[in-house]
């Protein structure tokens, strides 16, 4: 298993596989089975991979730790990323079809609709985490105040879920299903945290401050 | 005004299904094997018809009233994309899932507040006037919108023949409801069996339709088989599928949706682009076949036939 993670060959199947839901809505565009309102189709299609990419980057802190996987974390860039590309894509679908490329239209909506300004924002502060994603920009921020910014990344997953629930008219299980996926997730790091502060606590050994970094 | 008395867009210009459905035949033989594919599903067409389980018997009608000239949407999407939350919320659920809906025999009880009440089978339904063909605009409380040849008549032929008494102010509908048959009505969040309602006067206006049919055919089951009813002025939610009773009451009867979010959907909940849902516009539509969005017409349009019916009502407040 370590071997097959840290292959770099296995990082480029991964990609590929990530722009399987893309490959998708482009076969299916090209033979014309999107359905009768293709916008919303692709809309609704790119809202969902991205709230999954969010939620596949989420599970690599704890998934690698509670396998002791550690190669995990070469695969995190690049989902959280794809997670922003899908972003845009949906991105793309509301600032065109549905507001025609009208700015001062969009920035009324965004104000007015609570599910679009939830949505805007999960969205806007995807992009610094965006730009810093380098290892460039790991250096010159400095580790620890650059997991701080990336820590921003629940807010956004948040934001997904609550754009989601408000947006439905009143079946609101698939939401709640993504609501409870985040929880899960943020509430193990809640528990990591809280852990390793009872640790902490009482012995301040540089060995537990290391492990404290390293999350 | 979009509406004629005389369209120039008759049933003729409909495309017809076939066609419809052979396109999609044709898109799918493309992407398995071209050309070659296509001689073959034709050839298999030949030898044996293809199944159509959305097909309904074929409907005899007369040209109706109020007819707009705007180009008619598919078929293949007006059933393959719409709302019938007893069969799934997914818009494409209500086309897989409800095709063993058992729709006969099937009658209609008309009841309440009349003179004459009185139960009529489908058989009565389909005889009591001659079917028209009304190409009516068709506007979802989502934001988008269709254009539908319906058939039909007046709801008001049947209210006039069981003579309403002075205390019927409003008209309350039902539709049929069986958790057997309609197994994902489950967890929708909705109540049911599904409930409208209008005030007499509206439904005695000659737009509210009682539809039997659409595109030249009986209702497939998913589009609200086999009576329902078409009100183009207001949202689409208002159009009651499936009917099984309907009662003259006094007061104004609780309708499903402003049951499920009172503050969301209203009693009236007429189209109108100056009164948003609160949380989306309702501006702007996207027909569907399009992909900018249009301009929402006030009362979808239909302003000439039914705006005096609201004079000097406050219609934020009724919305």
């Amino acid at each position: 298993m370590h071997k097959v993670l840290s292959n770099k060959w296995t990082k480029v199947v991964v990609f590929i596989i990530c722009l399987a839901p893309l490959g998708a809505l482009v076969e299916r565009a090209l033979h014309g089975r999107l359905g009768a309102n293709p916008v919303e189709f692709v809309q609704h299609a790119t809202g969902l991979w991205t709230l999954r990419f969010l939620i596949f980057t989420l599970t690599i802190t704890p998934l690698r730790k509670l396998l002791k996987l550690p190669e995990l974390i070469r695969f995190r860039r690049m989902l959280g990323l794809f997670a922003f590309f899908y972003v845009c894509l949906h991105f793309l679908t509301y600032i065109g079809p549905d507001q025609s490329f009208d700015l001062a239209a969009m920035w009324k909506d965004v104000a007015k609709r609570r599910y679009i300004t939830m949505g805007f924002l999960g969205f806007v502060l995807l992009i610094p985490l965006a730009i810093t994603s380098t290892a460039g920009w790991i250096r010159r921020l400095g580790g620890k105040r650059w997991q701080v910014l990336h820590r921003s990344i629940y807010i956004t997953a948040i934001c997904g879920v609550i754009h989601y629930y408000w947006l439905v008219k009143s079946d609101v299980r698939d939401p709640l299903f993504y609501a409870a996926l985040v929880s899960i997730l943020l509430l193990w790091r809640l528990g990591d945290w809280l852990a390793k502060k009872g640790r902490l606590a009482p012995a301040k050994t540089e060995m537990s401050r290391a492990s404290a970094d390293a999350s | 005004m979009l509406i004629r008395r005389s369209p120039d867009l008759t049933h003729a210009d409909v495309t017809p299904k076939s066609v419809y459905l052979n396109r999609r035949r044709f898109l799918q033989a493309m992407g398995i094997a071209g050309v070659a594919a296509l001689a073959g599903t034709r050839l298999i067409d030949l030898i044996s018809p293809s199944r159509n389980v959305y097909a309904g018997t074929k409907l005899t009608t007369v040209k109706g009233p109020f007819n707009t000239d705007e180009k008619i949407t598919p078929y293949n999407d007006v059933t393959h994309y719409n709302n019938f939350y007893e069969f799934g919320t997914d818009k494409s659920d209500p086309a897989k899932n409800s095709q063993k809906f058992q729709t006969a025999p099937w009658s209609v009880s008309v009841e309440g507040e009349v003179a004459k009440p009185r139960t009529f089978t489908m058989d009565e339904i389909l005889k009591l006037a001659p079917l028209e063909e009304r190409i009516y605009r068709h506007r979802c409380v989502e934001a988008w919108s269709i254009v539908v040849p319906w058939i039909g008549f007046s709801l008001n032929t049947i209210i006039k023949l069981v003579e309403p008494t002075a205390k019927a102010k409003y008209v309350a509908f039902q539709s049929f409801y069986d958790l057997k048959q309609m197994p994902q009505s489950r967890g929708t969040g909705l109540d049911y069996p599904y409930v409208e309602g209008l005030r007499l006067d509206e439904a005695m206006n000659p737009l509210t339709l009682l539809c039997v049919g659409m595109y030249g055919e009986t209702l497939p089951n998913q589009d609200g088989a086999p009576v329902r009813m078409v009100i183009p002025w207001k949202y689409g939610f208002k159009s009651i599928k499936s009917i099984v009773k309907i009662k003259f009451v006094k007061g104004e009867p609780p309708t499903t949706w402003s049951r499920m979010a009172p503050s969301e959907y209203g009693f009236f909940s007429n189209v109108n682009p100056a009164v948003d849902h609160p949380r989306w516009s309702q501006a702007k539509e996207r027909r569907l076949g399009e992909i900018f969005r249009r301009n929402t017409l006030m009362f979808n349009g239909y302003g000439d036939q039914v705006a005096s019916m609201y004079a000097g009502m406050d219609l934020k407040k009724n919305y």
